[in-house]
């Protein structure tokens, strides 16, 4: 096959041929406040492959902020092993720190110094040699796009901007493995938007991305993710794999008058779940099809308008709610 | 009880701080029972929008009535009437769930008779019924926001406003927070929310799109995401970077962008799509999955976003950015 441009080898993170640049086992950690048998993380088993963008997903208090830690080296694990690179995070901290680049989640930047500043004094901390860093830092400026702010402070940006500035300070040594704390959190949509771009571009680049975000839409645009819940990770797989193993399908409807469509929805057997969105209600269902006739059959009868009916595609919120349904049952 | 027919009516309300129009001639209506999401980015007015309904502060320009009240002469009447929950809910860290509520009631001026069951009845209704004595500061965010929502409509509201509701929130507990605010419309609350999150704006019956000041466009979601020119396609694909590349040159391609690790093209019509096919053949890109997908409402606020950039030429896309 023939070698392309930076990109991944294709389909090779599906069957995992790669090697695990990021790997945890049995991972455990606990806070003083915690009390017995309670975790922040309990038994973390991961492996990211080389090139794989790695979506880390799950609502806050999760424990992604202390699972990017351990990765880090910043914090060391109470029980289990974590390797970057096949360094172990316990006694290589240093040799990771090379070769990684790391983004809080919280602004880690010098309020005082300028765009340039930052993003010369990270570089400095990482041992750059001179001219190989102006260029670099010229690079991370284009690519920010924070072009037009190079000297203002830091703490004068905008939100976005502190994040994709940010961004440059962790990409600025050219690490092979990027670690993010939920970079897109309170970032306005088109902010948002760019840095997504920016990431796509170091992935396309080659570069490992272990990813945290609470939004689920966000997860689709990995090559694989994890759904981490109370300090477990509930799943793990292929975006695409993960809503396709849902045991249901859904369909969606939207009819005038919204009360008796409501009640028809809510009277039908064959709906499993439904829950309103908006106008709209979204229903899990075996057979989307089935569904569709006999619901408009039933509108119809109800001499309901039917604005809206038609199969929808499952997303990752979909596999998010239905796990998380599924654990509380099992408590 | 004022009669009114839209809880909330605005007419060319206008906010001015020194040369800054933060809110300009701002025009929407909610009828009574929906719920309407203001959506912006940041800066973008909603707060002030919303600070001026709730007669906090006044219009420089233009009026507005809520529950039928005006806004610049029965200040009053509104405050009693509506109930607000900020983005960083004040919840008090040292009382109980319990004792919260119990001090919001109070300070609405509930009676000691009245108080007691509303107290129990908004306990049910937010499910806090496990969590009534623990102190606010030991709640998770999702609990501590439903507490939230419960404090700011003790006094039995009939409009509520939200500002940026459930940010942060997992889809569970979002479900759950949602489901209270359509049981509220479902008894006639009329609800006015402020978001930044896409997904969220989902939510509502309809939405005003909001950009510097001005409110660009309203519409319900599914309008929205309808009216948008064009097919949007995913295309999964080895080297989405080149794919980029290669779509831009195809005569229909609207727009191609990457997202993720897959490429998001919008074409004219779904006749384009055997033409791009055959232009990664060409280049020996190897395509995976080609799939029609709906627009985001992101993707739909995006394009609004430079439209009106457009518009308003180059100059403005600085100012975006900050």
């Amino acid at each position: 096959m023939p070698k392309k441009s930076g990109g991944y080898r294709r389909n090779a993170w599906k069957e995992k041929l790669i090697l695990a640049v990021i790997e945890t086992i049995d991972l455990h950690h606990r806070y003083p406040q915690q009390k017995k048998g309670q975790w922040a993380l309990e038994g973390i088993d991961l492996k990211v492959g080389e090139g794989e963008m790695h979506g880390l997903l799950g609502p806050d208090g999760a424990g992604k902020t202390t699972l990017l830690r351990i990765l880090a080296t910043v914090k060391k694990p109470y029980q289990g092993e974590a390797f970057v690179q096949g360094f172990s995070t316990r006694k290589q901290a240093a040799k990771i720190c090379r070769i990684i680049g790391y983004m809080p989640q919280n602004f880690s930047l010098y309020p005082d110094l300028s765009v340039v500043e930052n993003l010369n004094f990270f570089a400095d901390t990482q041992g750059m040699e001179k001219r190989n860093k102006i260029e670099r830092i010229d690079r991370m400026i284009e690519f920010a796009r924070l072009g037009d702010f190079k000297d203002r402070r830091a703490d004068n940006l905008s939100g976005g901007m502190k994040k994709k500035l940010a961004l440059g300070c962790a990409l600025i040594h050219e690490p092979r493995i990027l670690l993010l704390d939920e970079p897109s959190t309170g970032v306005d949509p088109v902010s948002r938007r760019e840095l997504w771009l920016i990431l796509s571009q170091v992935v396309a680049g080659g570069v490992t991305v272990f990813v945290s975000t609470p939004y689920m839409d966000e997860a689709e645009r990995c090559h694989r993710v994890s759904i981490l819940y109370q300090g477990a990770i509930l799943t793990e797989g292929i975006p695409a794999d993960l809503t396709s193993n849902l045991p249901y399908e859904i369909v969606e409807v939207r009819g005038k008058p919204r009360k008796i469509t409501r009640q028809v929805v809510k009277e039908l057997p064959s709906v499993l779940a439904w829950r309103p969105i908006g106008d709209r209600f979204r229903l899990a269902v075996r057979k989307p099809e089935e569904t569709i006739q006999q619901l408009t059959t039933l509108l119809n009868e109800a001499d309901v308008e039917i604005k809206l009916l038609t199969q929808s595609r499952r997303t990752m919120e979909d596999v998010f709610i239905h796990l998380v349904d599924a654990e509380r049952l099992k408590q | 009880m004022n009669a009114y027919e839209n809880a909330v009516n605005t007419d060319g309300l206008t906010r001015k701080f020194g040369d800054f129009t933060a809110v300009d001639q701002v025009d929407f209506y909610i009828p009574k029972g929906e719920i309407f999401g203001l959506l912006g980015p940041n800066g973008a007015g909603k707060t002030t929008t919303i600070r001026m309904l709730c007669g906090i502060i006044a219009p420089t320009a233009g009026s507005a009535t809520v529950l039928g009240y005006d806004i610049h002469k029965q200040v009053k009447n509104i405050k009693k009437n509506i109930g607000y929950m900020s983005q960083r809910f004040s919840l008090y860290n040292d009382l109980t769930a319990y004792e919260n509520i119990d001090f919001y009631a109070s300070i609405y001026g509930l009676n000691h008779g009245n108080k007691k069951q509303r107290i129990e009845e908004l306990i049910d209704q937010s499910g806090l019924r496990d969590y009534e004595g623990e102190l606010s500061s030991n709640l998770s965010g999702a609990w501590r926001q439903r507490l939230a929502l419960a404090c700011a409509i003790a006094h039995d509201p009939p409009m509520v406003f939200l500002d940026e509701p459930t940010a942060g929130v997992d889809p569970v507990s979002r479900r759950e927070f949602w489901n209270l605010i359509y049981q509220m419309a479902g008894r006639g609350v009329s609800v006015l929310a402020t978001t930044h999150y896409m997904d969220e704006a989902d939510y509502c019956n309809k939405i005003g799109m909001m950009y510097k000041g001005r409110i660009v466009a309203i519409a319900s979601p599914d309008t929205f995401k309808n009216d948008q020119p064009g097919v949007l396609v995913q295309v999964s694909m080895m080297d989405p970077l080149k794919g980029e590349e290669i779509a831009e040159q195809v005569s229909g391609v609207m727009g191609a962008a990457l997202h993720g690790i897959s490429l998001h093209i919008t074409v004219e019509n779904k006749e384009v799509i055997p033409t791009l096919r055959a232009a990664f053949d060409q280049a020996q890109l190897i395509v995976d999955e080609f799939e029609i997908i709906q627009p985001s409402l992101e993707d739909v606020f995006i394009n609004m976003v430079e439209k009106q950039m457009q518009q308003n030429g180059r100059s403005d896309s600085k100012e975006l950015v900050q």
